[in-house]
């Protein structure tokens, strides 16, 4: 007897490919670009366009590890502390004379350990949500940075350091490329690879991946050293684009990541989504950011839109889902 | 003849090491206690000035509004639930409360508390429609809603701060003022404590918090309305936010749009420190109270002693890891204990 292939793979049905939430996404990009070239006629420009993302993609590398994170149905609310801290240690450790290269790659392996703590945390205590846990981390984090630095800042970096978060290579800013290749990178880490595959299936159930024979500590290890990774990344690039660092750097940074990575259909109970949907968030959050800033809206208006949005990313498929149970029964 | 007999007979001798956990368990805000007294003789002794009446009442006073938002984050906390709006809240009623009070100067102190209750109740029943009936997990929904009431508030001002010569004597006069000699802060905070205690400890309501938290499921096949209870919780946290938003406006005789911005962490950190457990289903009146002090304490004791300010995050955050992390792991020889026990 033939044995019977079932295979994962759906027949493929235009109604399920345009029933996305990234089309969601496109239709709202597209709406807001429509508005904002209506309020204003300095916004459908390449250069100022090209400008504004510089402005918003320093966070943007924090939200690459954050899709792992929440796909793991986790959450890392550390991850602007570390911002600071890798920053504050970056900027003290070259004003005592250490030369900026070297500053800068203490700076990553400073956010990777902190990542790395986080993660070895996590895992050996995981009758402790990880909510708790980055939450106590944040605190400590932040509150090394400020004993660091009490109240002052750090910086007066060299010109080419600078280059990280103004620099042009041809006419395409340089944060730009980088973003472009990190976001690469992950995209085919979580699509592409067993590693991905293992996110997913640890994000749908932990205790079937681990007996199934995942090794599920040692992912999760590695998805929140990640994020520390990344954080430091910002962090190098953040200090470049203020010419300075105070230990109250990147506040607030770690609600605006987990709003975009949310708003990108990348759902907290975990095992969903994808990161074309969070980089598309990145886009969509910034354009609206410089697009409403142009015609002098207020940044707390603001607050509401993406409030708004965060909550109606969530509920609407919430709402499609209590509907078909309450027609199936 | 009942075969299931408790195992009487069993050899004591195998447990000595889980015993104590358990033990350190059940007096576990005991231990707190301890803590709080020995770090209290610790400060006195470097700072003789710490434990004077004037100073306690001083503490007293600035832990109170800590004291009231953690019941509320105590009851969400315990349905498995998380609220972050609550700095948000706190400011939206404050600025409300404190733009009325500047238009209408004549208005009585008790309808200005009540205006900014009534406010975060709106705000706190806003996120119960949106946790119990929609389904969002209660951390998305109130960072969304935090965004949405922080905005509001700056909308609501235009901006703009009230500050201290906008606002009436009578107003002020809510956080300065005093009760049988006794801040009135801290005398709301106590009745607050009272009710909070009867309600979670005697009424079937309270109860069944707790049993919607330690088992959803079960709360619901036992008949107990789940989406009620969630959205009930939500509501008592948004109508103490609100209230602890005109207490903190009229202590601080000062609103701003980002009054209290990241409080939030202080009040989830004082519920943590005083055992309320972030997976749901358990947590005491006495250990937030507990746990409130202690903060307060923190908040007091390190610049009495010269601690740096820019030393105290970092204290504080360290000493909130090591309270949880501690609190994991006497769960543990709890759980290994009872295991024993079944083992027979």
């Amino acid at each position: 007897m033939e044995p019977r292939i079932v295979t994962n793979k759906q027949p493929f049905s235009y109604k399920r490919f345009f029933l996305q939430w990234e089309w969601m996404l496109v239709l709202l990009f597209l709406a807001i670009t429509v508005m904002n070239m209506n309020l204003s006629e300095f916004y459908w420009d390449y250069e100022n366009l090209r400008d504004a993302t510089m402005g918003f993609l320093d966070k943007a590398f924090i939200v690459l590890p954050m899709v792992f994170v929440i796909i793991l149905a986790d959450i890392d609310i550390s991850v602007a502390s570390i911002v600071a801290l890798s920053s504050v240690i970056m900027a003290d450790l070259f004003n005592r004379g250490v030369p900026l290269e070297l500053a800068m790659i203490i700076c990553l392996v400073v956010g990777t350990v902190c990542g790395w703590i986080n993660g070895m945390l996590i895992v050996k205590y995981k009758e402790l949500s990880s909510v708790i846990i980055t939450l106590s981390t944040m605190i400590i984090y932040r509150g090394i940075a400020y004993m660091i630095l009490e109240d002052q800042a750090a910086g007066s970096f060299p010109d080419w350091f600078s280059y990280l978060g103004w620099g042009y290579v041809g006419s395409i800013p340089f944060i730009l490329i980088v973003f472009t290749v990190f976001a690469v990178l992950f995209s085919l880490l979580l699509h592409k690879t067993v590693f991905g595959r293992q996110l997913y299936a640890m994000g749908n159930n932990t205790t079937a991946a681990r007996f199934s024979g995942i090794r599920v500590d040692r992912i999760k290890v590695i998805v929140f050293t990640l994020a520390g990774l990344m954080a430091a990344v910002t962090a190098l690039f953040l200090t470049s684009r203020m010419g300075s660092t105070r230990p109250n750097i990147a506040m607030g940074y770690e609600l605006d990541v987990i709003a975009m990575v949310v708003l990108g259909g990348i759902s907290t109970a975990g095992g969903k989504g994808r990161m074309i949907g969070a980089i598309l968030a990145v886009f969509l959050i910034g354009f609206l950011r410089y697009g409403l800033g142009l015609v002098n809206v207020q940044a707390q208006i603001l607050l509401i839109i993406i409030g708004v949005l965060l909550i109606a990313a969530v509920a609407v498929p919430q709402l499609k889902r209590s509907n078909r149970l309450t027609r199936n029964t | 003849m009942n075969t299931f007999d408790p195992p009487a007979a069993a050899p004591r001798g195998i447990w000595p090491k889980s015993m104590l956990s358990a033990r350190i368990a059940k007096f576990r805000e005991l231990g707190l206690l301890g803590f709080i007294i020995l770090l209290s003789i610790g400060v006195q002794l470097r700072n003789p000035s710490f434990l004077t009446l004037e100073n306690i009442n001083d503490m007293a006073t600035n832990t109170a509004i800590l004291g009231i938002l953690a019941v509320g984050m105590m009851l969400v906390i315990v349905t498995r639930g998380i609220d972050l709006s609550i700095g948000a809240t706190l400011a939206l009623s404050g600025m409300i409360a404190a733009q009325t009070v500047s238009a209408f100067p004549e208005i009585p102190p008790v309808a200005v508390l009540l205006i900014g209750t009534v406010t975060g109740l709106v705000s706190g029943i806003v996120i119960g429609f949106l946790v119990s009936k929609i389904g969002i997990l209660p951390i998305i929904a109130t960072l969304g809603m935090m965004n949405i009431f922080r905005g509001l508030t700056f909308w609501t001002s235009g901006g703009k701060w009230v500050s201290a010569h906008q606002m009436p004597v009578d107003f002020k006069a809510i956080a300065t003022g005093k009760l049988f000699g006794i801040n009135n802060l801290i005398v709301i905070a106590i009745i607050i404590y009272v009710i909070a205690y009867y309600f979670v400890n005697h009424t079937r309501t309270g109860r069944q918090i707790y049993a919607v938290g330690s088992n959803p499921d079960s709360a619901v096949i036992s008949g107990i309305n789940r989406d009620k209870i969630l959205w009930l919780v939500y509501s008592i946290m948004g109508g103490l936010s609100g209230l602890a938003g005109v207490l903190w406006v009229s202590k601080f005789a000062s609103a701003q749009g980002d009054t209290a911005s990241g409080y939030e962490l202080s009040v989830i950190a004082a519920c943590v420190l005083g055992g309320v457990s972030i997976a749901g289903g358990s947590g005491k009146i006495s250990g937030i109270i507990l746990g409130s002090v202690l903060l307060g304490i923190l908040n007091n004791a390190l610049p009495l002693i010269n601690i740096s300010a820019f030393w105290q995050t970092g204290i504080q955050g360290a000493i909130i890891l090591a309270a949880v992390l501690i609190n994991a792991i006497v769960k543990r020889g709890v759980d290994r204990n009872h295991l024993m026990r079944r083992k027979i």
